[in-house]
């Protein structure tokens, strides 16, 4: 059931210890940082966080990690310029990493919100990231068969959303979003803007509101 | 006839300068983070090249000044860039499906290593304190139609980076088909590695600085002309 709820801390309220929260965003871009902000502020702890990377600065997903509230990462890039809490981390053997390339990373997410067991990819194969994973030689090449990533809980950044909850993003800050609310059993949404139903064309809709549970909007 | 066609080493903009005149017209192309990212810098107007980037589009202009910056803009290496007419959004399995499903027809990747056989190392030195960090360079290096590889042939140390066998950890095995360097451009194929041309050294030369064997390009011989 679709809510619309007044702020970010009544959305995610629900989010218990120990959860699988996929976070939406490339870098920056598309990061919903007052839900991750909100998120903090709840304490909730013990989480397994999926996301292109570890957080940069000293901002949103960043501060999650430096609280010690991720137990474990499941992105791409980890390492980049400013991603200092995370490193910290790491190098503490504080975190644990489940590195995945960023296209089996999207595939995957994928793959839970279509109903899809697993699938075979050439990507990593012959790679340390491919060790001990069952292989087939299929279409003329060798495979890596792949697994989804499901989530209990997705928190995502949308430009607009419509009183059924359909979504449009904007630019690349689109990236993981309408992946991510399709793969986990709760998604939270936050938006710029609330228009009224039928203000969205739904030619040009990009996240259709059954994979919506629950909008926030915010300043 | 000598394959040396300068009598120097070519510079990193003048490399990228190669590599954008070799990219066929109406290509889409992915641009590696790094010295790849140079390439864009020499792509013309008329060669009507779509620039795809793993965040989600097609159509990216170059980076964004001034009032131009949008945060919601960026590209693979987080840079903010522009966007040019024609330009399309998706989301990121949609991305990557471009790559993985064979529709790009040139990714251009930075390298540590790259094997006689054209497999490719460039994500990890395997140093055991190194925090490992892929993003998208696996799926580029297995999905796209031509794998285009620039780098230096030598390290600082003077060890060639085109080897035998890769001793970093591998990126993705036999999918590099072209590799541009500052000595050298190297063509990568089932019979071996050819050589197109030498910069600022003659063919023996550069026989002498890499541990593979090499087989200077011989126009008549392979019947067609490869690269341009």
């Amino acid at each position: 059931m679709l809510t619309f709820i007044d702020t970010v801390g009544e959305a995610v309220a629900g989010i218990k210890d120990g959860s699988t929260v996929m976070i939406g965003g490339f870098g920056n871009a598309g990061q919903p940082f007052e839900l991750i902000d909100a998120l903090l502020d709840s304490g909730a702890t013990d989480l397994t966080v999926v996301n292109n990377n570890a957080g940069q600065g000293d901002q949103g997903l960043a501060l999650l990690i430096k609280e010690g509230r991720v137990r474990k990462m499941i992105c791409s890039f980890p390492r980049q310029s400013d991603s200092w809490h995370f490193d910290t981390k790491y190098k503490a053997g504080e975190i644990e990493l489940e590195l995945v390339p960023q296209g089996n990373l999207a595939e995957r997410i994928r793959a839970a919100g279509a109903g899809i067991g697993g699938f075979f990819t050439p990507t990593g194969y012959g790679t340390m990231l491919a060790e001990g994973k069952h292989t087939r030689f299929l279409d003329g090449k060798w495979q890596v068969f792949e697994t989804p990533i499901h989530a209990d809980v997705a928190l995502i950044k949308a430009l607009k959303a419509d009183g059924k909850g359909n979504l449009v993003y904007r630019k690349t800050a689109r990236n993981f979003g309408p992946i991510m609310a399709a793969a986990a059993k709760h998604t939270i949404v936050q938006v710029s803007e609330i228009v009224p139903t039928g203000a969205l064309d739904p030619e040009n809709v990009v996240t259709p509101g059954i994979y919506v549970n629950s909008i926030v909007k915010v300043a | 006839m000598s394959i040396q066609t300068s009598t120097t080493p070519l510079g990193r903009d003048d490399l990228a300068r190669l590599v954008a005149r070799d990219i066929v017209p109406g290509s889409f192309v992915n641009l590696g983070i790094g010295q790849p990212t140079l390439v864009s810098n020499y792509l013309t107007e008329e060669q009507n090249i779509t620039l795809h980037t793993e965040n989600g589009m097609l159509g990216m202009g170059p980076e964004a000044k001034d009032d131009e910056i949008d945060g919601d803009l960026i590209n693979a290496g987080k840079i903010p860039v522009t966007e040019l007419p024609g330009a399309s959004y998706f989301h990121h399995a949609d991305s990557f499906a471009i790559m993985r499903g064979g529709h790009l027809d040139i990714c251009v990747l930075g390298a540590f290593q790259v094997s006689a056989t054209g497999d490719l190392a460039n994500w990890h030195t395997g140093a055991p304190d190194a925090i490992p960090a892929v993003g998208g360079a696996m799926d580029l290096a297995t999905g796209a139609k031509d794998v285009f590889v620039m780098m230096t042939l030598l390290t600082r140390e003077g060890v060639s980076k085109l080897v035998e066998h890769c001793s970093y950890p591998l990126t993705g095995v036999g999918c590099v088909t072209r590799v541009y360097t500052d000595k050298a451009v190297f063509l990568i194929g089932p019979d071996g590695v050819t050589v197109r041309e030498t910069f600022g050294c003659t063919f023996e030369e550069l026989q002498a600085m890499v541990p593979v064997p090499l087989v200077p390009f011989d126009e008549k011989a392979a019947g067609a002309v490869v690269g341009v």
